[in-house]
């Protein structure tokens, strides 16, 4: 461990150093790919460009035949989590909060890191109608909980429809106590309406009572509740609604649902079947973030085609594409490029699924998914052309700091394999 | 004389058992090393302890007329030892427990539906009123040189309030140094109902606290004017975590370590953390932090019956190797620490994990500190505990051979000024002959 950190302080050159990545193959995603340089400076890309001037203080990263693209956002992730990603014991969890939580040294955060991902949705799991309260990271490894979250990035929740949160036994009847509800899809639905019906009345309660500090005769405040605070947050458009679901009809009712109570859907997760709904996705204004060819794993997942991503796409929905899962989560790039076999797209519209639109539907696309002056110096360098299945990651930077060098690591793997021999047999001498 | 007077009661069997009260109300202990752990060491010196108090410390003490006198040659004096957090004296089923909404009596509580229920809380109960006289870890906690002890219900969440009891008494009541010192806090997971996740624990924790704010308004605007408004409910839970002084939290990891700052931070409440095993690696964040820690002298250690073909992760070899160094790391960093037994009671496991601290550099001295004063300072007692100083309480142990050296054998430890003997020579098993139960 403490050689894996000091692995990594070498690692990290100081914040306001400049740098220049020179000589690559850039995927500005934004706008083009071409040959040139990027030059970056606090953290921020400040020139793109076939020619840039090398300042004379500039770090240089001699990319010479290699390939960079921004940094990959995975909009569906459940790693970094101590304990677990469910809390099962009610229908409506929306009190817990991710964030409270995140583990900023699960390795599994370097293993992505690894595979190019340098920012994540990390989701609730769902198990509930309802589920908890998510949030955005960056995956700095080496940095404490709270020094990974994406600054500003808008708060989440995490909905579910369909099979998980209606299955009985979730949690399992106990001491005569019975199975949680609900156990159908429409009970799935009257969970949510109710839950939003208790958060309509206990926002107009605070909103009552503000209007009355307003007045200058403030009454005793109302309780404060976390379940139905991050409901309020939902309504007033402050946290955005993730929705995992599979099935068309799931996806028409949360929409609708979501309309009649005056909330967005910002995203739908998995939506394997919103090719078939394309259309009310794109008017709804919701994103989806999708599988590339992973189906019938379960019941509601039979209808599922690989070409649910393309054909949304085309149908004008903003598509991205999620691992959910920690080892899919290290090779997203080829599962972006899944979608130029299956649906015809561009290899810019595939990079994007995995880069440019993640960071619109999570609303950081100022900061994040393309490269393009102004944006963080957030990427990935391959060997290889990115969406190849020989592709291999050199290194990633984020915020302008090298997180992942492949030469360092083969360096350190060497390191620690000493290091916990050594352990090893002190611990074998000490035993006696 | 005085020696062969104690001598002669160190051979009635029943030495073990304090002496009554009518046994002499001074005692003298001279020319013996004392380690007063506020002051320098005494390397000739005596203590004079009368009804229950240090009376005097010092090289030369006067011995009043009637005091009973131990030569001290040979032997050393330290302030009692206080186990800062530990279970000793209380019954094994105290508290909530993780199963469902808190309380005593509802053997079967129902699983809980969210923190209106107030799930596996007791914040209410009082260790103080629940100290058992006759739990036999007393006295092995008293023959490794403990006198004192922090004790907590520890079952649950909101597991109740701790007490700094004294290790003997004649009945629970005298036991009691200070009735409540501070609220248990685990991130247990319900075993049934809400909260089944480390997150809904943290979100349950945090809506106490919101509770116990909102509660506190309503009463005091009750008690302002009760006409046309309806009574607040009353709320045990939120009583009891309303009464304590401070939290105890849980924290091995540095993660945790990080978590469980912050988390005391937003409730606003003053905190100490308990485990730190991986304190060693945390240092930064603790100083910056100016909480107190509880160190748990229950190292982590190698699971026994592991499968030979594989091995651990570097992470957890780092740790068992590393652990034990975290008291030293903490001293060089100056933040205040104590020790907890953590599950352990038998005086030779005790005295061990001490010297595996040692031996990971830290100083005799400050592990002593770490035993005595610094509990002391912490719970807020060190104007009565922790130390041999003159009008404390005279709790000390009395050792041949420095405390937590292999060979150290600690000869009697005082409470309250009363005596207690050593425990019994494990008796050496004869040439073929039986082999006692200790030896075993």
């Amino acid at each position: 461990m403490k050689l894996l950190y000091g692995a990594l302080a070498l690692l990290l050159p100081v914040c306001a150093q400049t740098t220049l990545i020179r000589n690559a193959t850039i995927y500005t995603v934004s706008h083009g790919t071409f040959k040139g340089s990027i030059l970056v400076r606090g953290g921020k890309i400040v020139e793109v460009g076939e020619k840039v001037l090398p300042p004379p203080d500039a770090q240089i990263i001699d990319a010479t035949g290699q390939y960079v693209i921004p940094g990959i956002i995975d909009c569906h992730t459940h790693i970094a989590v101590d304990g677990n990603v469910n809390e099962t014991s009610v229908s409506v969890s929306s009190m817990v909060n991710i964030a409270d939580v995140l583990d900023p040294e699960d390795p599994s955060i370097y293993r992505a890191l690894a595979g190019g991902v340098t920012t994540a949705n990390v989701l609730h799991g769902s198990a509930n109608a309802i589920g908890g309260q998510t949030v955005v990271v960056k995956l700095r490894w080496g940095k404490s909980a709270r020094e990974m979250l994406f600054e500003g990035a808008t708060p989440g929740i995490k909905f579910a429809l369909g099979e998980n949160p209606k299955r009985r036994g979730n949690p399992p009847e106990s001491d005569g106590a019975p199975a949680r509800y609900p156990a159908t899809r429409m009970g799935i639905e009257d969970t949510i309406r109710e839950a939003f019906n208790q958060a309509k009345a206990y926002k107009a309660e605070w909103d009552d009572y503000h209007a009355a500090v307003e007045r200058g005769r403030p009454p005793l405040p109302p309780r404060k509740d976390l379940k139905l605070e991050a409901l309020k947050e939902v309504l007033e458009g402050k946290r955005y609604v993730h929705v995992h679901c599979y099935r068309a009809d799931e996806i028409l009712m949360i929409l609708r649902l979501a309309d009649e109570y005056g909330f967005k859907v910002r995203t739908l997760q998995h939506a394997l079947e919103g090719y078939k709904v394309a259309k009310e996705i794109a008017a709804h204004g919701a994103g989806a973030s999708t599988f590339s060819d992973w189906w019938s794993y379960k019941v509601e997942a039979f209808d599922a085609i690989p070409y649910n991503a393309a054909v949304m796409h085309k149908k004008g929905v903003l598509v991205s594409l999620n691992s959910d899962d920690a080892e899919l989560m290290r090779h997203l790039n080829t599962e972006a490029a899944k979608v130029m076999k299956y649906g015809g797209l561009t290899e810019n519209e595939a990079l994007a699924m995995v880069t440019l639109n993640p960071a619109r539907q999570l609303g950081i696309e100022n900061r994040v998914g393309s490269i393009d002056v102004g944006k963080d110096a957030d990427f990935v360098i391959y060997d290889q052309p990115p969406l190849s299945n020989f592709a291999k990651v050199q290194k990633v930077l984020i915020d302008g700091r090298t997180y992942f060098d492949r030469d360092q690591d083969l360096i350190t793997r060497r390191a620690k394999d000493l290091e916990k021999q050594k352990l090893l047999e002190k611990e074998k001498e000490g035993g006696d | 004389m005085g020696l062969t007077r104690w001598l002669a009661v160190l051979t009635i069997p029943a030495a073990l058992v304090a002496q009554r009260r009518s046994a002499p109300q001074t005692v003298v202990i001279r020319n013996a090393t004392i380690v007063p752990v506020r002051g320098p060491v005494i390397s000739k010196g005596s203590v004079a302890l009368r009804d229950g108090l240090i009376d005097a410390v010092g090289a030369e003490v006067p011995v009043p007329p009637g005091a009973w006198v131990i030569e001290g040659e040979g032997l050393t004096v330290y302030p009692g030892l206080i186990d800062a957090a530990s279970s000793w004296g209380l019954p094994s089923n105290l508290g909530a427990g993780n199963g469902g909404r808190g309380g005593r009596g509802a053997s079967n509580p129902p699983p809980a539906h969210g923190p209106e229920d107030r799930p596996a809380s007791t914040s209410w109960l009082r260790a103080a009123d629940e100290i058992q006289p006759s739990d036999p870890r007393l006295e092995r906690a008293r023959n490794a040189g403990f006198t004192s002890a922090a004790v907590f219900p520890m079952r649950g969440i909101f597991c109740g309030q701790g007490a700094l009891v004294n290790l003997a008494g004649d009945k629970a009541g005298d036991m009691v140094l200070a009735p409540s010192v501070g609220q248990f806090v685990t991130m247990q997971p319900a075993g049934a109902g809400f909260p089944a996740s480390l997150m809904g624990v943290i979100a349950y924790v945090r809506q106490v606290y919101l509770d116990a704010q909102h509660y506190t308004l309503l009463k005091a605007a009750y008690a302002r004017d009760p006409v046309g408004m309806r009574r607040p409910d009353y709320d045990r839970a939120l009583e009891g975590v309303l009464e304590s002084k401070r939290i105890l939290l849980p924290a091995h990891r540095r993660v945790e370590i990080d978590r469980m700052l912050r988390l005391a931070a937003e409730v606003q409440q003053p905190a100490i953390l308990y485990g730190m095993h991986e304190g060693y690696r945390s240092t930064d964040l603790l100083k910056k932090s100016g909480v107190a820690v509880l160190v748990s002298l229950n190292w982590p250690e190698r699971p026994k019956d592991t499968n030979p073909e594989e091995s651990d992760s570097l992470r957890a070899l780092e740790l068992r190797d590393r652990a034990p160094s975290t008291p030293a790391e903490l001293a060089k960093a100056g933040v205040p620490f104590a020790f907890y037994s953590d599950g352990l009671d038998q005086p030779r496991d005790l005295q061990r994990a001490v010297r595996k601290a040692i031996d990971a550099g830290l100083s005799r001295e400050d592990a002593v500190r770490a035993l005595t004063l610094a509990p002391a300072q912490m719970y807020g007692l060190a104007d009565r505990l922790g130390s041999i100083e003159k009008g404390k309480i005279a709790n000390l142990v009395v050792t041949r051979g420095e405390l937590f050296d292999e060979k150290t054998k600690v000869e009697m430890v005082f409470i309250d000024g009363r005596r207690f003997g050593a425990p019994p020579e494990p008796a050496r098993p004869a040439a073929g002959g039986l082999v006692t139960k200790e030896e075993r």
